[in-house]
Formats: structure tokens, sequence, C-alpha cells
């Protein structure tokens, strides 16, 4: 069990990713989706926006937990998987979210945001799939 | 391109965001995805954050006849539910739990030096790779149905 975090940070952070997803959209006119910006800038999306800006806002990402590692904190990072599980994983995650068009932060932050039943039904979907997922693999099969 | 300077701002912002409120940490999520265990709010409260302020950018948007530095809003306008949105969310959802790293998080978790999130990052440019061929191979099947 985790020590928990203030609710500072947490409330804060979430300040943080929603008003750059607000900035995003009205400096630039696009959605913060990060799977679709990052499949655009690995050059396996058909549609989306434009090579350089997604680029731009991919490599702010890592960035800018450096510059908070720096200034405010350093967050402990705690990765219990195994090298299977991961790539496992990382496999369904990327190809869920570009056949349902989104992940946490288009369908979750901004999609709903905007009210779009689409997104609001991604992001019920994707938080009950997750739910069972961990119900199953910590307390059915209990690893 | 003026919106580049703009972009990677929002994308620094962003990534600040994540690694404050721990969503960086795969642990912490999982913590709150684990309804049946010691239960962590902790994402509860950024995603709520998150959501709220998000809704207000986009309601200032719609007082805006153009972004400050682009031509026209690129915002999917596409309220239809299919197969497609859901299936997909669902293999999302399956992956993020098994092992708590979603795209952002684990592209932003790229500069901890860990070598998880760069396994779990390369995965995933497979992943969105395979459903590209797949759905590229279906579309031109139908169009090749369509010409016989």
């Amino acid at each position: 069990m985790l020590e928990p975090l203030s609710p500072v940070f947490a409330i804060g952070g979430g300040l943080l990713i929603g008003g750059a997803a607000a900035l995003l959209l009205m400096l630039t006119g696009r959605i913060a989706g990060v799977s679709g910006m990052f499949a655009t800038v690995m050059r396996i999306a058909d549609a989306g926006p434009p090579w350089k800006l997604a680029t731009a806002f991919i490599l702010g990402l890592p960035i800018g937990a450096a510059i908070t590692s720096l200034l405010v904190r350093r967050p402990d990072i705690e990765v219990k998987s195994s090298m299977p599980l991961l790539i496992a994983a990382g496999l369904l995650v990327g190809f869920g979210t570009r056949l349902g068009n989104g992940c946490t932060s288009g369908h979750g932050v901004c999609g709903i945001g905007r009210l779009s039943p689409r997104s609001i039904a991604a992001t019920l979907t994707f938080m009950a799939a997750a739910i069972a997922t961990v119900f199953i693999t910590r307390h059915v099969l209990g690893a | 391109m003026r919106a580049i300077i703009p972009a990677s701002v929002a994308g620094v912002i962003f990534g600040a965001g994540l690694a404050m409120s721990d969503m960086v940490n795969p642990a912490r999520v999982l913590g709150f995805l684990d309804i049946a265990g010691a239960w962590d709010p902790t994402l509860a409260f950024v995603m709520g954050a998150a959501v709220v302020a998000s809704a207000i950018g986009y309601a200032f948007s719609r007082r805006l006849r153009a972004p400050v530095f682009g031509k026209s809003f690129f915002i999917p306008e596409n309220r239809r539910l299919d197969s497609q949105i859901i299936g997909g969310a669902a293999l999302f959802g399956i992956g993020w739990g098994l092992v708590g790293f979603c795209p952002g998080p684990a592209i932003t978790g790229l500069i901890y030096g860990m070598w998880q999130p760069w396994l779990f990052v390369a995965a995933m440019v497979a992943g969105m790779a395979l459903q590209r061929v797949i759905s590229t191979q279906r579309t031109s099947d139908r169009a090749a149905k369509a010409d016989a």
C-alpha cells in the first residue's frame, strides 16, 4: 500500500493536465489525445494533427516530468509487472486505443469535458474493463 | 508552423501534471482500479480536476472563431456509438488494468531511467501498427468486394 498522496498534488496535477488540454485546444485547435498524437509521431496514423505539432506535444511530456522532478517532487515509480505482462499490456493498449480512437486523455479528460457521448461511453467501458481486470488478477487469480 | 511552441508548452504542462499527481506510477493507478482492495482515491481527484479544467477550456474555445495559432478547431463531430469504440475501449482497459500504464503516463515515464516504460511503449507501438494493418486490410477487402 502506497502512502496517500496529498490532495494538493492530486488536484494540482489534475488542473495542470486539464489546463494543458484547454491550452492546446484554444491555441492550436487540437484535442490533447495522447494515443492519437503518439500514433501520428510514429507515422502510424491515417488522420490527425500535423506531425510537428504532435511531436512537440509528445516530447513535452517527459520534459514536463523532468522539470517536476527538479522543482516539485520526483514520484516513486513502482512497476511489479513481469516482462511478458508488460508486452501483452502494451500490445492491448496500443491496439485498443487506436481501434477505440482514444485513451484516458482524449476520451477521459477532453471528451468528458465536452460531454461527447462517444467519449463518455468509451471512458465507462475502459474503466469497467480495467477494474474487472484488476479484480481478476488480484483477487481471483491472486497474483 | 506557429503552433509548435504552444503545443510543446501544453505537452510540458501535461507531463508535469502527470508527474505531480503520481499518475506516472502504475502502483498508484492500480490502487485506484482495485476497488476490492485498499482503495486509493488519488486518480479520482486527478481526473475530476482535469475534466473541470478541460471543460472550462472547451467552453472558452466555443467563443473563439478560430484557435489563436491556427485556422480552425479540430473537434470530433462523430457522436455515434459503434462496436469499434466499445471493443477498442474494452481492450485498452484490459491492458491498462494488467500493469497500470496508459499512453500518457507511459510516455512521460520514459524519463525516469527505468526499462519498464520503454518496453511497454515499444509494445504499444507494435499494437498500434497491428491495428492499422488490420483496419487497412479490411478497408481494401471491402473495396475489392465493392469492385467485384
